[in-house]
This record gives C-alpha cells, sequence and structure tokens, in this order.
C-alpha cells in the first residue's frame, strides 16, 4: 500500500497504546477514522420473535467497540429462548429479555454503552420510547413484528434519515434488508490493490517524460546491471515511443497491436545472462495489457456525475461538492486526477523513489485543482481538504449506493414497493429457467417470499396459510413449486429461529452496519437471502 | 398450528432447535433420516473442535446450542490482548491464561447441559486412537500446517475394515470481511491438500531487495527482521509478542527507510510484516463459524442435505467486501492428490538442477508446499533432514545434480515432511 504522502511529519517511536492493540486487527480493515464513526455510532434494535438473530447481530458490533446500543423487546424469558439465545442464562428466566441480553453484551466490551427498554413488562410503548430517545445512528428490527411498531420504525427513518435494516431469520432460512434514506456515496471503497494501479502510460506528462527519458536515452549502451534495473514504467515508456515512430504516431491500441508491443518489449530483454532474461522486462510484459489501456470513465462513478439530486442537504455536502470538481477536472482534462501510487517494481531504491516522486507531484498537482475548483463553489470553504484527497485517490472507485434515493416506490415507502416485488419475481422465476439449463444457482426469491409471508404473524404458520399471503404478496407466486417447497421449510420451523443461521445472519449484518456507519467498504443493494440448506446467499435489489 | 402443538423431543428448551432436527422437510433425504433417532444420537456424539480462537469460540458456543453434548476443543496458545476484539469467550483479565480452557469453562458455566473438555496443548500431541474417539471435526484454524496435519491424519484413519473410521472435516478460515467453509469426507471428497493450490502463500520478496534495493517499507522491516537482527541479536531470542522487541525492529527499519527516503515504516506495519498479521474481526468469523457448525448439525442429524456429500458442494466463499457474494460449488477430488490420490503428482524439473534447489522448489509451489522435505528415490535415500547423523551424511546431494544423482524423466520420489509425520508425498518427476 502506498499512500499518496503529502507532508512527512516525523514519525513516534513509541508502541501502540492499550486500545490500539485491542483493536489492532480490525484497525488494519477501517483504520482510525473508521473506529472513530463505530466508536459515534448510537443503535436501536427491535427485537421480537425468539430474538437471536438481532442479538448476534449487537454482539459483533459491541466487540469492535461500537459507541451505545439500546434494545427494545417486551418479552420475558421463557425456556425456549435458553436453547436459542446465548446472550441469557439460567438466571435469566423470568426477567425481562431486553435486560438480560443487554447485560451480557455488555461484559463483552467496557467501552461500550448499552440500554434497554421497557423496564418492565407490558409497558412497551414504542412512540413514547423514540420520541424522547437521543437521535439513532441506525435502527435494527426483526420480524415478526407488529405492523403499527413497523410503522413508527418507518416514519422515524423518513423523519431523521435514519437508515433501517429489518431481518428475518427462521430455520434454516434468512433475509435482510437495508433501507437508506437516500442516495448513499461511499469514497473509501478499498478497492482490490491490483485493481487502483494507474500509471498513464499514454498519457504521460513532462516530468514522467523527462525521468523515462534519461533512464534510457542510451538504453543498448548500458551495462548489465544498470540495463536490468531498469523500472518498467520506463521500459514500456520507451518503447511506446519507439513504436509510435513506426506507426504515424499513433499508440498501440487494439488487441493484435498491444500483443505485437508487447512482443516488442519481450524482444528487448537481454538474454545473454545466467538468468536467461531479465526480471524487469518480464514486469514490464506482464504490464502492457493492463497499463497500455486509455483511461475510461468507470461506470460506478458516471452514476455519480449523472445523479441527480434530489435531498436539500445534498447541496452543502462535501461529497456532492467535491464531486461537480472532479466532474469539471474531467470534462477539462478528459482523464481523473492521478491517484498516485506505484506499484513496487525491480529497480533500484533511488530510481523508483525518484519514480514515486513524480507520482505523488502529479498527484498533488491534481488534487489542488480540484481543491481550488471546491473552494470557489458555495459551501465549498468548509470542505476538509483531506476529503478532497481523498476523493482524489479514489475517484475511480467512488460508488453511489441507493442512487433512486427514498427506493423506486414513489409515495416515501423506503423499497420499491409491491409492484417492484412482482416484477423481480417474475424476473427470477424466468431466469430459473435459463439457471435450470446451465446449473447454475436457482434464485432465493422463493425464500424472501416465504419468509416475507410471515412478517407479522406470531405463532407457527402452516405453509398452506403462508402460501395463501404469498399469493396476495405477488399474484401466482404460491404456485411456483420452490416457493410451495420453501413455504413448507419456513412452516417446519414454525417461528423459530436456529441458532446458526441467527448467527450467520448476525455476522452478516453487523458487516453491513459497520460498513454503513464507517462509509467504507460496499454495502448490499438492497436485500441479501441466505439459505442454510443449500449454503449460499444472493443479493437482489427490490 | 399453536406452538405446543409442535413435538419438543428434548423438552420445551430445545423446541425450536427439535422442530428442525426431529422433522423432515421438503428437502430432507428421507431414507437417510429418522426424526426419532437424532436425540439420542446428538447426546451420545462426540465433537471435536480444533482452535479456540476467533472461529473456536463461536464454533463452541454454536455447537453447544446445536444440541451437541460432548464436545472437546484443543488449542496450546494463551489468551493476548488483541483478542478481545472478536473472541468473546474472553475478558481483559483472561489474558495469559489458555484459550481452550477459558472457552471450555464459559460455555459450559453458559449452556447447561453440555461438557466441555479441553486440551491445553498441540494437535501433534494426539495420536489416532485420541481422533478416532469423534465422530465428526471442525477445524477454525489460522494455520495451514495444523490443517494440513489434520487433515492427513484423518485420510490415514480410514480404514474400510473399522465401523465409523471416517471422520466428517468441516473446516473454516477468514480474512478481514472474507472467509471460507468447506466440508471434507477423508478419502471421499476432496481434502484440503486438493485445495492447497487456492490458498498460495505470498510470494516472498527476494533476498538481493532486501539486502540492496529496498524500495518498499516492508522491505525496509524485513531487513531489519531478518539481517540486522541476526547481525546485532539485540535478544537472544525473537519474540514476536514482544513489544520490546518488535520497537527494536520498528527503529531499526524506520533507520533504513530514512536512509533511503522510503516513507510510510508504523509499529503497526513492522508487527504487521514480522508477525504476518491478518486482519480479524468478529462478524466474519461469526459468519464462516455458523456456516460451519450448521453443517455438523445437517450432518449430525441428517435433517437437511450437508455440503460434502459426494457429487455435491463441498466449499462456500464468502466475500463481504463489495456487497455480500458466496460462491458455493464443489471442488474435484485430485487423483494425483499427495495425500489422498493414488497417482504420484507430476513434477516439473530441470536436469541440471542440484538436489538443493529441487528441495527448495517442494517449499514454494503452490501445491507442494513442503518447507522440510526429506526425498527418497526407487532406488535410494537422496536427502534426509533427521537425524542428524544422516542428515550429515546426506548433505553433499544436496550440491549435486538430479541427472548426477541417477534420476530419470518419469521417475518417482518419495518425500517426507516432520509437518506431515505419517504422510510420504509421491511426486513423478518431469525433466524439462
Amino acid at each position: 500500500m502506498t499512500e499518496v504522502v503529502m507532508t512527512q511529519t516525523p514519525p513516534v517511536l513509541q508502541g501502540p497504546s492499550e486500545k490500539e492493540r485491542k483493536y489492532d486487527r480490525q484497525l488494519r480493515l477501517w483504520a482510525a477514522s473508521g473506529q472513530a464513526a463505530l466508536e459515534s455510532a448510537n443503535l436501536l434494535l427491535v427485537n421480537s420473535g425468539s430474538g437471536t438473530v438481532g442479538v448476534e447481530t449487537l454482539k459483533n458490533l459491541v466487540l469492535p467497540g461500537v459507541g451505545r446500543f439500546t434494545i427494545v423487546d417486551s418479552t420475558v424469558v421463557g425456556e425456549a429462548d435458553l436453547g436459542v439465545n446465548f446472550f441469557l442464562d439460567e438466571s435469566s428466566l423470568g426477567k425481562m429479555r431486553a435486560q438480560c441480553s443487554t447485560e451480557l453484551l455488555l461484559e463483552l466490551n467496557p467501552e461500550v454503552q448499552g440500554d434497554w427498554y421497557p423496564k418492565s413488562e407490558g409497558t412497551l410503548n414504542l412512540q413514547d420510547f423514540l420520541a424522547t430517545s437521543t437521535t439513532f445512528t441506525m435502527i435494527m428490527y426483526t420480524f415478526p413484528i407488529q405492523p403499527d411498531n413497523l410503522a413508527l420504525l418507518e416514519a422515524y427513518g423518513r423523519q431523521h434519515n435514519t437508515p433501517l435494516v429489518a431481518i428475518h431469520s427462521a430455520g434454516f432460512y434468512s433475509y435482510f434488508r437495508i433501507f437508506l434514506p437516500g442516495a448513499f456515496p461511499i469514497v473509501d471503497t478499498h478497492p482490490d490493490e491490483t485493481a487502483t494501479t494507474d500509471l498513464r502510460l499514454l498519457t504521460p506528462w513532462p516530468e514522467l517524460v523527462e525521468f523515462a527519458k534519461e533512464l534510457t536515452k542510451d538504453i543498448d549502451g548500458l551495462d548489465a546491471h544498470q540495463h536490468g534495473h531498469l523500472p518498467f514504467v520506463a521500459i514500456l515508456l520507451h518503447y511506446l515511443e519507439r513504436w509510435r515512430e513506426t506507426h504515424d504516431g499513433t499508440n498501440p491500441s487494439t488487441y493484435a497491436e498491444k500483443v505485437a508491443f508487447r512482443r516488442l518489449v519481450q524482444d528487448a530483454a537481454r538474454r545473454d545472462n545466467p538468468e536467461g532474461g531479465e526480471e524487469n522486462f518480464d514486469e514490464a510484459v506482464a504490464a502492457v495489457l493492463k497499463t497500455i489501456t486509455p483511461s475510461t470513465l468507470p461506470s460506478s462513478l458516471r452514476e455519480v456525475f449523472e445523479y441527480k439530486r434530489t435531498h436539500p442537504q445534498e447541496e452543502h455536502s462535501g461529497f456532492w461538492i467535491i464531486a461537480d470538481a472532479i466532474y469539471k477536472f474531467y470534462e477539462k482534462h478528459n482523464c481523473l486526477p492521478v491517484p498516485g501510487n506505484v506499484p513496487d517494481m525491480k529497480t533500484q531504491s533511488d530510481v523508483y523513489i525518484k519514480l514515486q516522486n513524480i507520482y505523488k507531484a502529479k498527484a498533488r498537482r491534481d488534487v489542488d485543482e480540484v481543491l481550488k475548483m471546491v473552494q470557489a463553489t458555495p459551501g465549498g470553504r468548509d470542505v476538509d481538504p483531506a476529503e478532497v484527497e481523498l476523493f482524489c485517490k479514489n475517484a475511480a472507485f467512488v460508488k453511489l449506493i441507493n442512487p433512486s434515493g427514498g427506493g423506486g416506490g414513489g409515495n416515501g415507502s423506503f423499497d420499491g414497493g409491491a409492484d417492484r416485488l412482482a416484477t423481480v419475481t417474475a424476473e427470477e422465476f424466468e431466469n430459473d429457467k435459463n439457471a435450470e439449463a446451465f446449473m447454475g444457482p436457482l434464485s432465493l426469491i422463493p425464500i424472501y417470499l416465504a419468509l416475507h409471508a410471515t412478517s407479522h404473524v406470531f405463532h407457527p404458520a402452516s405453509s398452506e396459510q403462508i402460501l395463501a399471503q404469498v399469493g396476495r404478496l405477488v399474484l401466482g407466486a404460491d404456485e411456483n413449486k420452490r416457493v410451495v417447497e420453501a413455504a413448507e421449510e419456513v412452516a417446519r420451523a414454525g417461528g423459530g429461529e436456529l441458532h446458526n443461521i441467527s448467527a450467520l445472519t448476525g455476522g452478516m449484518v453487523a458487516q453491513e452496519v459497520i460498513k454503513i456507519i464507517t462509509k467504507q467498504y460496499i454495502p448490499i443493494e438492497n436485500t441479501c437471502v441466505f439459505d442454510g440448506i443449500g449454503s449460499r446467499c444472493q443479493v437482489v435489489r427490490l | 398450528m399453536a406452538p405446543d402443538e409442535i413435538p419438543a423431543a428434548s423438552g420445551p428448551r430445545w423446541q425450536y432447535l427439535d422442530r428442525i432436527r426431529t422433522r423432515a422437510g421438503p428437502f430432507t433425504n428421507k431414507e437417510m433420516f429418522d426424526g426419532d433417532a437424532v436425540v439420542p444420537f446428538m447426546d451420545s456424539m462426540k465433537i471435536l473442535v480444533i482452535g479456540a480462537g476467533g472461529l473456536g469460540c463461536e464454533i463452541l458456543k454454536d455447537l453447544a446450542l446445536s444440541g451437541f453434548k460432548d464436545i472437546h476443543v484443543i488449542d496450546m496458545d494463551t489468551i493476548d490482548i488483541s483478542n478481545l476484539n472478536r473472541q468473546f469467550l474472553f475478558r481483559k483479565a483472561d489474558v495469559g491464561s489458555y484459550k481452550a480452557e477459558v472457552a471450555a469453562r464459559f460455555v459450559e458455566n453458559r449452556v447447561k447441559g453440555v461438557k466441555i473438555t479441553p486440551h491445553n496443548c498441540k494437535i501433534q500431541d494426539f495420536d489416532e486412537d485420541f481422533y478416532m474417539q469423534f465422530q465428526i471435526i471442525v477445524c477454525g484454524l489460522d494455520s495451514i500446517e495444523a490443517r494440513r496435519w489434520i487433515n492427513a491424519t484423518l485420510v490415514n484413519m480410514v480404514d474400510e475394515d473399522v465401523d465409523d473410521s471416517l471422520k466428517p472435516l468441516i473446516d473454516g478460515g477468514t480474512e478481514g470481511f472474507k472467509g471460507q467453509s468447506r466440508v471434507i469426507l477423508p478419502t471421499m471428497t476432496s481434502c484440503i491438500e486438493c485445495q492447497l493450490d487456492m490458498h498460495a502463500p505470498r510470494a516472498a520478496v527476494p533476498l538481493c531487495t532486501i539486502a540492496t534495493i529496498p524500495r518498499q517499507p516492508e522491505h525496509c522491516i524485513e531487513w531489519a527482521h531478518i539481517i540486522a537482527w541476526d547481525r546485532e541479536k539485540p535478544f537472544p531470542l525473537l519474540d514476536k509478542d514482544d513489544p520490546e522487541h518488535i520497537t527494536w525492529l520498528y527503529q531499526k527499519a524506520l533507520e533504513r527507510a530514512q536512509e533511503f527516503n522510503i516513507p510510510g515504516v508504523t509499529y503497526a506495519r513492522t508487527q504487521g510484516v514480522v508477525k504476518n498479521i491478518i486482519p480479524a474481526i468478529a462478524s466474519t468469523n461469526a459468519i464462516i463459524a455458523a456456516s460451519c457448525c450448521n453443517e455438523a448439525l445437517k450432518i449430525a442429524s441428517n435433517c437437511a442435505p450437508s455440503l460434502g456429500i459426494p457429487d455435491e458442494n463441498n466449499y462456500m466463499m464468502y466475500s463481504g467486501n463489495d456487497s455480500i457474494y458466496t460462491y458455493t460449488f464443489k471442488h474435484e477430488k485430485k487423483d494425483d492428490c499427495p495425500v489422498c490420490g493414488n497417482l504420484a503428482r507430476d513434477l516439473d524439473v530441470d536436469g541440471r538442477w542440484t538436489l538443493g534447489e529441487l528441495v527448495e522448489a517442494l517449499g514454494v509451489r503452490p501445491d507442494a508446499q513442503l518447507k522440510k522435505p526429506s526425498i527418497r528415490s526407487e532406488k535410494k535415500t537422496l536427502y534426509m533432514q533427521f537425524p542428524p547423523s544422516i542428515e550429515e551424511q546426506t548433505r553433499p546431494n544436496l550440491g549435486k545434480s538430479l541427472v548426477e544423482l541417477g534420476l530419470e524423466d518419469g521417475e518417482e520420489i518419495g518425500v517426507t515432511d516432520p509437518a506431515f509425520a505419517t504422510v510420504s508425498f509421491k511426486f513423478k518427476l518431469r525433466f524439462k
């Protein structure tokens, strides 16, 4: 990992603090910035049913140090709870489940705060509770849920722009859905390191050209050591120059031309040495197809550029001000700011550092240009330059989740609504006809339908009852053979959870909650269904 | 149907579990399933968990709440503060205690009626008799070496004439937001050795880069680790868990980085390189451990088809970096697998190679990864790492070429490695 180090502060020689040691393995994933976001989050779990999946989710958020959580659950602990929920014990029997689980969860991490509601049996008033609580960062709720409580949570989410997560786990099946209050942009998406190399060999700037020329001006006269330590960037720039001399000044562009160019580079390696070749030329050859490519605008960034803003607060958000500036930069230069990282390559230390500095300096200039554009925008003076720098570095990988804002269903609903479900179901059934022919995995939408049909069912339902409800949700879906099987499987669970499936689902939900709170990595859009019989999941946009 | 009409074979506490494990569903293989026999069978079953770390803690919890009553757990490690962000059975006061012991005690106290026996030792300390007592083995390990050892041991234990000598092996692994779970029926389905090349070790940095032309912070750290430490020996033995030792390496790496103007050497990165730290979080461990235990429940009860049924899927890959993606597939058994196959595996060599170069190649090949190989040809012993007297006797062979040693194209060699005591890896030499 090579960062664009703009200023060199002298490093501190002391070891890590106790907190850094405790969180070391996760700080390597989301860094101090992600940790700070996690520690300032305030989560709500509205728990129900057999009650395990939500608590398992919280466990995975308490351990990495989420700031604060509250469990709302009016259930009194019974025998069946102890067979499925790890955060209860014998002494919990007859007590409020919310309280017992909160206390056992808090043991996991003394830095986390937790609370429960209601304080005594039979007094759950969700409306009062929401009205008197500090604003929540995210809300998770589990099925089955009373329709009026669900409506209260959805209203809260709209009013406070709070992301909601709906979770349903029964028997071998589960799903969860994420409802984001609007378009959700992510800059720090953590792409694979190998994907981020962007060397601009087809559009080098003067300093880079000069650097390569200096190293390669007498390429044939270099001694074995010098020749064997030319950085591959200089090798490719040199032979591109040669190529253009014999190709009317054009770069290799078709696949055949690139292969021919690769051959040209390959043939230039010296083989009269004990190794029978040169490692730096091998690196150059291997890099041809990937690096000799004009830079194009990635579709995910195009989506950002083309997004029509609807929320008034988007006008003042740093993200959109920077996105506008990057767009102007792109229009002006026909390329994105240079990210500035240079992959490791065989060469002398000082040559590599010089090359690295050339890329860093160019990245710095591009950041400065974007920053000036940002600061010329109304409200742009308030934008943190570090945010501009991060955006420039990751521009090609910036991602907009939920671009259609509050769901495609209109009328303020969080998702695409019943029409969207019917459309997706029809598409999935159609795809399954092909999947069967190609032995591909079949759709998990039948599982979603069967679980969704029991969203508000608090007693074990028969497969007939489940199918009847599926038919009301999506006309005719109850006749599909795989939906019938899924309904039988859901009926088998009788609304009860299997600990493993809830632990697994709680892991997936916690990952997604962390991604949304830290604004790092890429969350799902917007529904994930898990099949514990086939051991696989499917993400689908509903 | 009202809730009390659903039978609960082992009482109200386990009613949710019993609804599933004692009653067939639409996907249950009815010929293999006897709902009445499940509870007595699982009550008497012995299951072994290898590893009481990030995955192991989760596995113990999940098995205890899946109806397993007699669980053993092996782990030689003690608790470190950096475990506490995910190994949720441990508290700060437990730092320094044995993981297996603390984890076993915690789950036993929490879940009534479950017996957990801890073993604070290495898996290699036990012989086949020990492993024979279990019906299922679940692994939550961070080391490929240990996985290969238990895999080879379980493959060797399979004996057609001995009932229950085939032990299903369920294995989980995680790295950051990613992980995998897999089920192996030793000798019947693809084993860990068959899948070894899916977990190729990271390419090592060439020594000359570290010694003479460092470019990355990692090169400076490796220099401090490999060269400076050896030269200056600031402490008698390098303890990678001792902050004083890591600080020494960090300072050395930093000096070297400053000499070459290389940015980016930090304490955390020094520790990461030296200890080969893999990022780990609670949520990923929860996913993979639960997937493994879900398979264990299905195997133990037959209440639904599991991974690892011959000719069916046996491997689930999970990735949570970019949305969520699972890929569940069948990894094919390899006929030339050195552990579970019958055929020798082709090994491309050059007759001009010295035996020493062959030894090196066996260490780095993704499908071999044998770090301390002893080699025999069909005719004679070529090189033995142990005992020292034989090592000395055979050492001169390391300098001789394969041709000089009389090896021929197509000849089979047998390779043993102390990491896999009982197994002889067969390779067929293919001269370039």
